[in-house]
């Protein structure tokens, strides 16, 4: 493969790291919940998609229809029951529970349906793609997905910037006790928070079911990626995310042109320089 | 008569733990004489997990160092002992010592970069560099790369010629790399380390305000503890004879189970990683078989404990009988009625209840 098109392949593949870093970023900022199990959550809406389009002979992008309310509520209801329980200025708490969760959810999925490969189908959505100059193809699924990164995130800063949730939701992230005393209801905020997080988990684990075979284990990887993109752009921008995603992309498949035992190394070992010599990334939320 | 104000450490419990312990490890030194093979087994992985709870729990519950990525030192310690005893010949023993120090230089590097992390995000980043070193090893092809090695015959029975005397040698030195960590971390958390441990743990900035050196402080013990949990690795890898880059760097072995032990038995308590450990192998042995319904149980367990019992069994025990087996905390006995405890674990309180008042005699 020529190198014009490992780039481009990288770039658009950086837009699904994206979406499984937009939700993980989202909450951190609301209330500094680093949440372990964000990965398995990304995984538990792949499986449930799949369960979807199994009983029902539909798109497994339309399944979203159904998925993304059902981890929605999910994510408030586990938010108001679990982590605001936790919220404090101990960081330990969470970070356990949280990793309680990642086990329990592995392993429940695993319960469920088995350590097997599966898959999303998407018909033709796969196979299509559009010849461009210099021997280059771009397949519609990746090309697809980084427009819906850009949309969420695009959609996520109008929410944040536009709207009244949003200023609450920066409020909270600013001073919470403050914003409480202003008359905001930060457990329900939080639960919110929590709630749209998972739905753009949601986005990111039917696309991710639709690109590649994927089984219970590969959550805990998820996570480090959606984590290496956030780190690398800089935390706190959601756009600087989204290029942190496209560098850990291109980092992958450069990598992976190079040996293929090497991908996830490559990303890994970027992240990390990056780290060294830019530790507030690339886009850090000025203060 | 003079009344004045004493300071006790140790109390009646924790003097009658210390003959208990010192007679169980007595009697664990002798156990290979008359256990079985399968016995001596499981005792070293009780041995394993205790100490490496404890380490843990030093680096975590004291300086407040959350790690996901301790397995990055069990495996470079396994691969230490593998390459050490198989391109140098070194003798297997003298390979599990030396294995400590060289994943303690490895720490250097790897701790210059992680602790550019704060709090949670240490967690992650940590958990990163420990998936960078086990996919490298993968590439290590004279180490079996991907599908790792065992360890050859010649160098199995330089350890010992019989199968039983092996398994006592490897015994031995569980039992004292176990016993040499609690020690180790014992006399550091008395000494005036383990005050400024205690002081970050509960207030870094306050810590810092007094004169600790917080950074130096936390580097230091990182270093420690990866150096002692090198050495655990190595002789995992000793008894197990065989390595791989997912055995040796598994985040759910080495770090999860060890995160369970800790938070069930109470984090930032030395007797926590020791009741942890005992709860932990009493589950195994009768809910393993059920496979991933124990990790869900154990998932769960671990949310529950955390949201009821934050400080873990060994803190309710503290708070609810004043309970320690290990004497680190301090207690100032005053003259009348009064009986200030204020343990090295967070709350001082004042408390007029129960406790005789103690008064000595100048």
């Amino acid at each position: 493969m020529d190198l014009p098109a490992t780039l481009l392949d990288g770039v658009l593949l950086g837009g699904l790291y994206a979406l499984f870093a937009a939700g993980l970023s989202l909450i951190f900022g609301v209330m500094r919940l680093v949440n372990i199990a964000h990965g398995d959550l990304i995984l538990l809406s792949a499986f449930l998609a799949l369960t979807v389009t199994t009983h029902f002979p539909i798109h497994p992008l339309l399944s979203l229809l159904l998925v993304v309310p059902l981890m929605a509520v999910l994510g408030y209801g586990l938010q108001r029951a679990v982590f605001n329980r936790t919220l404090g200025n101990d960081i330990l708490p969470p970070l356990l529970v949280s990793f309680g969760l990642s086990v329990f959810l592995q392993n429940a999925l695993l319960q469920i349906f088995r350590a097997d490969s599966q898959r999303l189908h998407a018909g033709p959505l796969e196979t299509w793609h559009i010849d461009l100059p210099f021997g280059m193809t771009m397949g519609a699924l990746p090309c697809l997905m980084f427009i819906v990164a850009v949309l969420v995130i695009g959609g996520l800063q109008l929410l944040l910037f536009r709207t009244a949730l949003g200023r609450a939701l920066r409020a909270v992230s600013d001073d919470g006790q403050i914003a409480q005393l202003m008359g905001i209801n930060n457990a329900h905020l939080y639960g919110v928070a929590m709630a749209i997080s998972l739905a753009v988990v949601s986005v990111a684990g039917v696309f991710l079911g639709i690109r590649a075979n994927f089984d219970p284990s590969i959550g805990p990887t998820r996570l480090i990626f959606a984590f290496e993109a956030i780190i690398i752009g800089g935390l706190g921008d959601l756009w600087g995310t989204l290029a942190g995603g496209v560098i850990l992309g291109v980092a992958q498949t450069l990598g992976a042109r190079i040996n293929p035992g090497y991908q996830i190394l490559a990303g890994h070992l970027v992240f990390l320089a990056i780290l060294t010599v830019r530790p507030q990334g690339f886009f850090p939320r000025s203060r | 008569m003079n009344e004045t104000i004493r300071v006790e450490r140790s109390s009646r419990a924790s003097r009658l733990f210390a003959v208990f312990g010192f007679l169980l490890v007595g009697l664990l030194v002798a156990a290979p004489f008359f256990g079985n093979r399968s016995v001596l087994y499981l005792l070293v992985e009780i041995f394993v997990y205790i100490a490496l709870a404890s380490l843990w729990n030093l680096l975590a519950g004291y300086t407040g160092l959350v790690s996901i990525g301790q397995q990055a030192f069990v495996g470079l310690g396994g691969y230490s002992l593998f390459a050490l005893t198989i391109f140098t010949g070194m003798p297997p023993l003298l390979a599990v010592l030396v294995a400590g120090p060289i994943a303690a230089l490895f720490a250097i590097p790897t701790g210059f970069v992680v602790f550019r992390f704060k709090g949670a995000y240490f967690a992650i980043g940590s958990w990163v560099v420990a998936e960078v070193y086990r996919l490298t090893f993968a590439q290590v092809s004279v180490l079996g790369g991907g599908s790792g090695t065992s360890l050859p015959v010649e160098i199995v029975q330089h350890i010992a010629n019989s199968r039983l005397e092996r398994d006592s040698v490897i015994y031995w030195t569980g039992l004292g790399i176990a016993v040499g960590v609690l020690t180790v971390i014992y006399l550091i958390l008395r000494s005036r380390w383990g005050l400024a441990l205690t002081a970050i743990r509960d207030s870094e900035a306050a810590a810092e305000s007094v004169g600790v050196d917080n950074y130096r402080t936390k580097f230091l013990i990182y270093f420690l503890t990866a150096g002692a949990t090198g050495c655990i690795g190595a002789l995992i890898s000793l008894q197990k004879l065989r390595i791989s880059p997912d055995a040796a760097f598994s985040v759910n072995d080495w770090t999860a189970f060890v995160i369970f032990i800790v938070v069930i038995g109470g984090i930032g308590r030395m007797e926590g990683p020791l009741i942890g450990t005992i709860l932990f192998f009493i589950l195994r042995e009768f809910f393993a078989d059920l496979g991933s319904w124990y990790l869900m149980f154990l998932g769960l367990f671990a949310i529950v404990m955390m949201l009821i019992m934050p400080k873990g069994i060994a803190g309710w025990l503290a708070e609810r009988f004043e309970l320690q087996i290990f004497p680190l905390g301090r207690r100032i006995i005053l003259p009348r009625d009064k009986h200030i405890s204020f343990s090295q674990f967070g709350t001082s309180a004042i408390s007029k209840k129960r406790s005789p008042t103690k008064i000595t005699d100048d």
